[in-house]
């Protein structure tokens, strides 16, 4: 049994899913591919093998895959004497393919839920772009971790300066946002909500941040093309915003009504899209503002103060 | 109202069951999760028929010790999975989100007295 790969959604920690989330298969992958016909010989698709240290040959017909001959049909040929005939009559055919523009995280349940060791990478127009091993996914995520740790070695030294001098107390987290990944919805409310927490922050002002992150944030989800939410928590407030790349809303001043929404049949189903998200948001922020261009995107910002200065606000 | 007398007393099934026993102040009754975000209280058992993950991460965001599935919907896997992680508790009934709302405001009233 192969061991699964510790990066899965549930044992993953938050740095890992941030980049597994916001990596696509494409970012991943080897595209320097070693493919062959199917009337090539698997002697043919052996050197092939031994020349470019690959161990799976995509067998491709008009840029589309239509099979795979790996290391084992190879030994299954010299064992049964056929490798000199042509691929196509022994070549696997049963294929599991990824499509480039899927989320990283997707390759890796697919890694733990096939034995397999690699899997060919298809584009929209279903042409083969590339190929995705294990190696591919562990070398990308170490790179994206070198590069999160530097950040993070850079933050530590921002905090001691600020421990000596200045005492403003500065966190900024970024996440990714896909759209209808309900699966991940809330990730980044959960850790504003954490951080906050920790830093002793008033109830009333927690649940005020919390429904201003969860309901852009589900907002990113339900309505965008995708986006990120971004939160910056220092002593005196804490800023929540999200970006994200379109559609765009025609009229800006529609949505903050109660009860408008453009949500269809099975997002309602879910109990989303009431058409009170923007308007809940809007009610709990000290300081709001809305930006949107058709075919762009849409930028919400949510500022709550530290100090509850709308001791009135009716936040139930 | 501890959530565990909460379902022994109504007989409602414990699907999932948190270490930490929370008290149930009071209730909300909603199929639609941003109402309940603008409008429920902490501490309130959340009366749904929404039964999936989605639910959890608003009971977490708002604190809330215990939501209550109505009409005896099939809870999912990954939906009990999250109750588990946050410490939100999973009751499930066969009764609808009127009779049980009922009940459980009688249910809160009657110890407090």
């Amino acid at each position: 049994m192969l061991r699964a790969l510790p990066i899965g959604t549930d044992k993953a920690t938050t740095a890992v899913m941030e980049i597994i989330l916001r990596l696509k298969i494409k970012d991943a992958m080897t595209t320097d591919l070693k493919t062959a016909r199917k009337e090539d010989s698997l002697r043919f698709i052996q050197q092939l093998m031994k020349n470019s240290y690959v161990t799976g040959v995509p067998i491709v017909e008009n840029e589309r895959i239509v099979g795979i001959v790996t290391v084992n049909h190879i030994m299954n040929a010299l064992d049964k004497g056929y490798i000199h005939e042509p691929a196509e009559k022994y070549m696997g055919r049963a294929l599991v393919v990824l499509e480039d523009d899927m989320p990283l995280s997707f390759a890796i349940t697919y890694f733990n839920k096939y034995s397999y060791h690699r899997f060919p990478v298809i584009d929209k127009e279903q042409h083969l772009v590339g190929i995705l091993t294990s190696r591919d996914i562990l070398t990308t995520l170490l790179q994206e971790l070198n590069a999160e740790m530097e950040e993070l070695e850079g933050k530590i030294d921002m905090k001691i300066a600020a421990e000596r001098g200045c005492t403003l107390n500065v966190i900024t987290k970024d996440f990714a946002v896909n759209k209808f990944d309900f699966e991940n919805a809330g990730r980044a409310s959960f850790e504003l909500k954490k951080i906050l927490k920790e830093r002793k922050v008033s109830q009333k002002i927690i649940r005020r941040a919390s429904v201003a992150s969860y309901e852009l944030e589900i907002n990113l989800v339900i309505h965008s093309d995708g986006g990120r939410i971004l939160f910056t928590v220092d002593d005196n407030k804490i800023t929540i915003e999200t970006m994200d790349n379109g559609p765009g809303i025609p009229d800006v001043s529609v949505v903050l009504e109660e009860g408008y929404s453009t949500a269809n049949e099975w997002i309602r189903s879910l109990g989303f899209g009431a058409g009170m998200g923007l308007a809940n948001t809007r009610r709990v922020s000290d300081e709001f503002d809305i930006v949107s261009e058709m075919g762009k995107g849409t930028t919400v910002l949510s500022v709550i103060n530290m100090e509850d200065k709308n001791e009135d606000i009716a936040i139930g | 109202m501890k959530t565990s007398q909460l379902a022994e007393s109504l007989k409602y099934s414990l699907v999932v069951a948190p270490e930490e026993d929370r008290e149930i102040v009071t209730g909300y009754t909603s199929d639609l999760l941003s109402d309940v975000m603008g409008n429920a209280e902490e501490g309130s058992v959340f009366i749904t028929i929404q039964a999936h993950r989605n639910t959890i991460a608003v009971a977490q965001q708002l604190d809330f010790p215990a939501v209550i599935i109505c009409n005896n919907r099939p809870i999912p896997h990954d939906m009990e999975n999250a109750a588990r992680q946050n410490d939100v508790a999973i009751l499930k009934t066969e009764d609808n989100q009127f009779i049980a709302s009922y009940k459980v405001y009688l249910a809160l009233n009657t110890q407090k007295q």
